[in-house]
């Protein structure tokens, strides 16, 4: 699950890793009211406004902004709040900004010079251990690091056994080039940081910029968390962060029929059972001259029910021209499989598109009599291959 | 021949009173396979499906001689189950359950990695050693005992491999999900090297997917090592970067682990990669023609 850069820094905050005080606003009056708070808490003169979307680059699309005075902090906040904010991670048309997150500013004048570092923590899957990912330059691209410097990019590996231990944080703060006071501060931040990753069953925390400022804090300036969704039965604090005006609308009704439902930008709805085999649909499509508009797995039952809250999903989408339904049945039984397309069909009644149905497996030859005797407008395939050609004729 | 399991696998059912258990050991009853009996805690000293029910793992093991054990709990509990598989003797574990916590299986990999025990899955159909040993839960009469090798991420796209290799009359020595998590038990990789070693075996077919680098690390093995025609598909060549596409381990990371990266280290790896799945059954008929077997 993902979350605004405010939520992750209240999750990081409870592990006690060091974040700067913040706090999130609706509209340009709420957000002068909490760079006044803010004032009042930690003295800062300067503050920082965010758009809270879940889309990084969000600086170069204008959606961070150092506010000089209140009444900058009310410009910005009212340019921001509302607008389509594009990055690189949007689409064209952006994401609509809905709040901001209002912060003290970090970059003061002091005895040091203040350095931006990279810091991640994630799964590294050839192991299958959680590692440490840092680099000295931090503030940027981080794939553009690793493509112009990779030496500047090291990594930690960490025993799940044992946890991060001292001589590891050491080392971490060592290659940062960190002396001092601030050489301290990372130790207690790394500790800290790794509690957070386990304890909140995070499965990405990416930290960019870490900010060493000019009296030697190490401060999370940013932060992405993302939590594992299979974790969340608990940590029902973290699921009520859900944010759905991020996702897209028909993935949020999808998954209140627990269907596994992602929007794209094709031209054929596929329904599938399983995942790969619904990926696999989705090629197919392609190879088929189409552009698939979905991923869904309908999963194991794949009854009429579930069809037919299936069908209805695609069917929102008004750039679907065709629907692919790709079924192998096994303990499932093709026939019930097919019933319950017929039945879906009939139930919500005068479906314009083409639907091909492919049904392979238990009873299949049945379950194809059955679609071709319904008199619906619904083509059958055995193979995956009579599928494809299938598509590619309706298309025309 | 076959790998990892035959007739002679004594099996026991983990969750074996629950729905999904009941329903699967029947199926595998009815399959033929060796199920010596089940754990439910707080059932034990009972009977279910004509098989002793036991609290524990370890007196299931004591009473039975089992050797492999399959896994339908719950998520919440099933990184416990594996746990006490392995550590009550089993050789070899065998985990349906989906959507097992991230970092729990983290943990239970680095505790399999100091223990004599194989973890199969989690998150996976199971393995079936046609015509008699199925232990998991896809559909026992698409296979037939044959020469072909099947690895596979996914449950029903396994099956519709299994399917063109049956109709193409070659048949499976044995068929393995690996599962569609991001940690998994036992690897592509290691599925592929027990399959080499496998004499019946004359080909494998190796069903991956996008993200991480289970593929890849198969191919270059293969590439140095390999002595038979390997047939791979690779699915998700349109699924956008950064989505989760239903398995919890299939997202497209970063440039290396999208499916036409993978596609083209296995092509230069000597793999016979098919674009299009419907292709899996063809393809293994040509690569076979072709070899020097």
């Amino acid at each position: 699950m993902n979350l605004h850069e405010y939520q992750s820094k209240i999750i990081l905050k409870q592990y006690g890793v060091p974040v700067p005080e913040g706090l999130v606003a609706n509209t340009p009056e709420e957000a002068i009211n909490a760079a006044k708070a803010l004032q009042s808490l930690t003295g800062t003169e300067k503050w920082v406004i965010k758009a809270q979307v879940h889309a990084g680059g969000r600086g170069k699309g204008g959606g961070v902004k150092v506010a000089k005075s209140l009444n900058e902090v009310r410009q910005y906040a009212d340019q921001i709040i509302g607008m389509m904010l594009v990055t690189p991670q949007t689409s064209a048309e952006g994401k609509l900004v809905r709040k901001v997150y209002v912060e003290q500013n970090i970059f003061y004048p002091g005895p040091a010079d203040p350095s931006e570092i990279y810091l991640s923590l994630l799964l590294n899957r050839k192991s299958g251990r959680i590692i440490i990912m840092y680099s000295p330059r931090g503030g940027m691209d981080i794939e553009k690091v690793a493509e112009e410097t990779p030496d500047q990019i090291f990594t930690e590996e960490i025993d799940p056994t044992l946890g991060l231990q001292q001589y590891q944080a050491r080392r971490i703060a060592f290659n940062l080039n960190l002396t001092g006071e601030s050489y301290k501060n990372m130790i207690r931040f790394l500790l800290a940081i790794y509690q957070a990753y386990i304890k909140s069953d995070a499965t990405l925390i990416e930290i960019n910029p870490l900010f060493k400022t000019s009296d030697d804090k190490i401060l999370a300036a940013d932060a992405k968390v993302v939590i594992d969704n299979n974790a969340l039965f608990r940590h029902p604090d973290i699921a009520t962060m859900r944010d759905f005006d991020e996702e897209d609308p028909i993935e949020v009704e999808a998954s209140r029929y627990d269907l596994n439902y992602v929007k794209l930008n094709g031209n054929v709805g596929c329904m599938v059972n399983g995942a790969g085999l619904a990926m696999a649909t989705m090629d197919i499509i392609k190879l088929s001259g189409g552009d698939p508009a979905n991923f869904l797995d309908v999963g194991g039952s794949a009854n009429a029910k579930r069809v037919e809250e299936g069908f209805r999903i695609i069917l929102k989408d008004p750039a679907v021209k065709a629907i692919l339904v790709n079924i192998f049945g096994g303990i499932v039984r093709c026939d019930r499989v097919a019933q319950g397309i017929v039945d879906a069909c009939n139930n919500i009644g005068n479906i314009q598109v083409p639907i091909i149905v492919r049904l392979q497996g238990t009873n299949a030859v049945e379950a194809r009599k059955l679609i071709d005797e319904s008199g619906l407008k619904v083509h059958s395939a055995a193979t995956l291959e009579d599928a494809a050609n299938l598509v590619n004729t309706v298309l025309k | 021949m076959s790998i990892l399991v035959d007739e002679y696998s004594k099996v026991l059912v983990q969750g074996f009173t629950g729905h999904e258990g009941s329903f699967h050991a029947s199926q595998m009853i009815d399959y033929g396979t060796n199920v010596v009996g089940g754990v439910t805690p707080g059932k034990g000293g009972t009977t279910h499906l004509g098989r002793p029910v036991f609290n524990t793992v370890s007196e299931a093991v004591k009473d039975t001689a089992a050797n492999v054990s399959i896994i339908f709990v719950p998520p919440a509990m099933a990184a416990d189950a594996i746990l006490e598989a392995s550590d009550s003797g089993i050789k070899l574990i065998v985990c349906i359950t989906e959507g097992i916590p991230v970092n729990d299986m983290v943990t239970v990999k680095e505790y399999l990695s100091c223990h004599d025990a194989r973890l199969i899955g989690p998150n996976c159909p199971g393995i079936i050693t046609p015509p008699h040993t199925k232990i998991g839960i896809m559909p026992g009469f698409i296979h037939q005992k044959g020469c072909i090798g099947i690895v596979s991420r996914s449950g029903t796209l396994s099956y519709e491999a299994v399917d063109q290799i049956t109709k193409v009359g070659l048949g499976q020595t044995t068929m393995i999900g690996v599962g569609g998590d991001p940690v998994p038990g036992t690897t592509i990789k290691e599925a592929v090297q027990l399959f080499m070693e496998d004499p019946e075996t004359k080909g494998i077919v190796m069903i991956g997917e996008i993200g991480g680098n289970m593929e890849t690390d198969a191919a270059y093995w293969i590439r140095e090592n390999g002595t038979k025609p390997v047939v791979s598909f690779i699915a998700g060549a349109t699924a956008p970067k950064g989505r989760t596409m239903g398995h919890a381990g299939a997202i497209v990371g970063g440039k290396s682990d999208t499916a036409e990266a993978k596609k083209e280290i296995l092509r230069e790896c000597g793999i016979h990669v098919v674009d299009s799945p419907a292709d899996l059954g063809k393809a293994m008929v040509r690569a076979l023609g072709s070899s020097a077997l």
